[in-house]
């Protein structure tokens, strides 16, 4: 939904960030608008998810230049667990496996981080099982999951599920989604994509990272930012993904950009 | 950073550090059979008892201290060591309100209070402190159950014929160089004595304190279970921080007779000296139980967090048929702290089962290493173990080493033996970071998710502290 006068929430400025000294993003302008759903599309490689690492704040990167603010603030200033309790959200392409931590106590904890930031009280073991089970419902997640190890031994599809479920519980300000439809059948596209625009709002902003249009057609976005050698080359409405799915990425680099940032 | 901050950061873990001001009785530094004498006649101990002390004395004459554990350490100077110091105190105290208060403040101060009103409700104390019992709690609540919790001083003189008949018998006296030193020169420690059929009505637990900075600290514990008797028992440690090295060597003796069974607790956080090494304890200490009875079973559960060095290897030895063995452990090593610890599972009778879990986590500059042997003997028809071993690694100074020995004279056993390393790495850190979690939190949280196996054996009480002790212990270790 796009309200030119909505609260710009993340402010991308010229950003050039590098990982063991390879610089890979060279200059990148991204303006988040509350309410608004963005994709960024790309080829492997073009930076797409070195741009959801950096803005999440991976120690691995560097950030060698421009700036970021989200409300106002600059998110480069503070630690990766300070973004996340202050609404920023990183869905990861590849959740990592966590043994020995169990699910619901890591839900419970990172729930509450976030609630304390925002000055709400801290849940209970036993408020906190009722808030879990109804976004539960979400992504559709068996409670067994909750009795687990953060992430071992669940499907590509479960993990997924797990992110959206952590989503749900975060309500973030600011979520990125980095190929949060890679690996997923199609049932388990259906239940996250739904998630994803269950959550969606007009006072939060989500930003999708992806490869394939088949993730667009469950989740419809205000705009498509394409990606090139660190950079954004091109920006349009939700047409320009068909148009990359029919012509493949090639003309982005053979035409000069048009276009680089709302 | 200014050098006070530093210090204050470094030793805020560890809150146990200080000294209690108390007048002591010591005597000369040195060991000699003289030394031998006089502390068995300080405690006016029986002739069998002195013969005990003079024969493990002469023996330790002859042998070698250990040098196979590969910890690396100065040599200790054993006639620098004081091998006597006990609290002045009169007369043994009829109640507590006659110990000195000093005392009973320190161990308020260590999380044990032992006066009346605020004592754990469910669980009975005995107060070691320099090696010397100064309390012990519930003491008429479980004789009423006929079972014996006192200071081993106090039972020498009470039940010498149970002492005479199991002292030395499960770690004999010429055992090894440093249970040798300690049949010598012990001071006191525990004993435990649960008759047939009774199921101990409470926790025990002994609690360690050293005080003293330069005298030796040699306890002796013995628990014996008779028939279907059972208990659960745990002890504690701490020490003052001091910059030169104390030396620990204790020993632990258990005996389960027929359908008995012993749970063995350990929190171990002697002070583990200063991020470069300087002071600490060095923890030399023998542990073995001994499933004399068939269908007995012991289980050793240790969380060891402290001590410069710790080379300490509780064991079983599973004599009855069907008698089961275990062994749980964490050692979590820092800065620059070394451990050398396992167990030893010797099976003898037939369908002989054990089971060991050892989780060790090195951070900084440490070294800790599993030694552990699996043993069947030719009689050990059907025996069964399952070994785990893991190690866990933070940052990338630390060191872990596993050494399982496996010997089988038996075709038919089944042993079987995991091991596994992991780092705690940067993308799961990140991960729970990204989550709000803070860095030394899900340092923590992962710790703790790790060693889960091994807490839910510790009784209920302990099990939260020992997550904390983990916790406290592992600050400012990473990153």
């Amino acid at each position: 939904m796009i309200r030119p006068d909505a609260p710009v929430l993340l402010e991308i400025r010229d950003l050039h960030a590098s990982v063991a000294d390879q610089p890979i993003l060279h200059g990148v302008n991204l303006t988040l608008r509350a309410g608004e759903i963005h994709a960024v599309m790309g080829r492997n490689g073009s930076g797409k998810s070195t741009l959801s690492k950096v803005l999440a704040g991976h120690p691995a990167y560097t950030v060698t230049g421009g700036s970021v603010r989200y409300r106002g603030e600059d998110l480069l200033a503070l630690d990766p667990e300070q973004r996340a309790r202050i609404g920023l959200f990183l869905g990861f392409q590849y959740p990592v496996e966590i043994p020995g931590v169990s699910n619901l106590e890591f839900l419970r904890v990172a729930t509450n981080a976030r609630r304390q930031e925002g000055g709400e009280e801290e849940l209970d073991t036993f408020a906190f099982e009722d808030l879990v089970n109804e976004k539960l419902q979400v992504v559709q997640m068996d409670p067994a999951f909750l009795e687990r190890s953060v992430n071992e031994g669940f499907s590509g599809g479960e993990k997924k599920r797990n992110e959206i479920l952590q989503m749900a519980l975060l309500e973030p300000v600011v979520a990125i989604l980095d190929e949060t439809d890679s690996g997923l059948d199609i049932d388990a596209l259906r239940i996250v994509s739904g998630g994803v625009n269950h959550l969606a709002g007009p006072d939060n902003a989500t930003l999708l990272i992806t490869h394939y249009q088949r993730l667009l057609d469950a989740i419809t976005p205000d705009y498509v930012h394409v990606m090139a050698h660190g950079r954004i080359l091109r920006t349009g409405g939700k047409e320009l993904a068909l148009e990359l799915e029919q012509r493949g990425y090639d003309w982005v680099d053979a035409e000069p950009a048009v276009l680089e940032a709302v | 950073m200014s050098t006070a901050s530093v210090g204050e950061l470094v030793s805020q873990p560890y809150k146990y550090g200080f000294v209690t001001d108390i007048e002591t009785e010591k005597i000369a530094k040195g060991l000699s059979e003289d030394v031998v004498r006089l502390i068995s006649a300080k405690k006016e101990e029986p002739a069998f008892l002195l013969d005990f002390r003079l024969r493990a004395y002469r023996q330790w004459l002859q042998m070698d201290e250990p040098d196979w554990a590969g910890l690396g350490y100065p040599a200790i100077d054993y006639q620098n060591i004081i091998y006597y110091a006990a609290p002045k105190q009169q007369d043994k105290k009829a109640s507590l309100d006659e110990v000195d208060p000093k005392l009973l403040e320190t161990f308020d101060k260590l999380g044990i209070p032992l006066s009346e009103q605020k004592r754990l409700s469910n669980v009975a104390v005995d107060a070691v402190f320099d090696s010397v019992s100064i309390a012990t709690t519930y003491k008429e609540k479980l004789a009423e159950h006929g079972v014996i919790f006192c200071s081993i001083s106090e039972a020498v003189k009470e039940h010498p014929e149970l002492i005479e008949k199991y002292l030395g018998t499960v770690v004999p006296c010429n055992d090894n160089y440093f249970a040798a030193l300690n049949s010598a020169v012990f001071s006191d420690g525990s004993f435990v004595f649960i008759p047939r059929g009774v199921e101990c009505p409470m926790e025990l637990s002994t609690y360690f304190r050293i005080n003293s900075g330069d005298t030796g600290q040699f306890e002796r514990t013995l628990i014996v279970a008779e028939e279907r008797a059972s208990v659960s028992y745990l002890e504690g440690c701490t020490a003052p921080m001091f910059d030169t090295n104390q030396l620990h060597a204790a020993v632990v003796e258990l005996v389960a007779l027929d359908d008995a069974s012993i749970k063995y607790s350990t929190v171990q956080n002697w002070y583990a000296g200063d991020e470069n090494g300087v002071g600490g304890i060095y923890n030399f200490v023998t542990k073995r139980g001994q499933c004399r009875g068939d269908r007995s079973r012991i289980s050793w559960t240790q969380v060891e967090t402290g001590s410069a060095i710790t080379w300490k290897y509780p064991s079983c030895v599973l004599q009855g048929a069907d008698s089961v063995g275990e062994f749980y452990s964490v050692a979590l090593t820092n800065n620059r702290q070394q451990a050398d610890t396992g167990t030893k599972m010797i099976h003898v009778g037939p369908r002989t089962r054990s089971t060991i879990v050892s989780k060790g986590i090195s951070a900084g500059h440490s070294s800790n290493s599993y030694r552990g042997l699996v043993q069947i003997g030719p009689k050990a028809v059907g025996a069964r173990n399952f070994s785990q071993c893991d190690s866990m690694l933070i940052g990338d100074q630390a060191a872990a080493n596993t050494y399982p020995y496996i010997r089988s004279q038996q075709s038919d056993a089944d042993i079987e033996h995991e091991a596994s390393t992991c780092r705690i790495s940067e993308d799961q850190l990140f991960y729970l970071q990204s989550r709000g979690i803070g860095f030394e939190q899900a340092v923590s949280m992962m710790v703790s998710g790790f060693c889960r196996d091994v807490f839910h054996q510790l009784p209920m009480e302990f099990a939260a502290e020992a997550d904390k002790l983990l916790a406290l212990k592992l600050e400012g270790s990473v990153g």
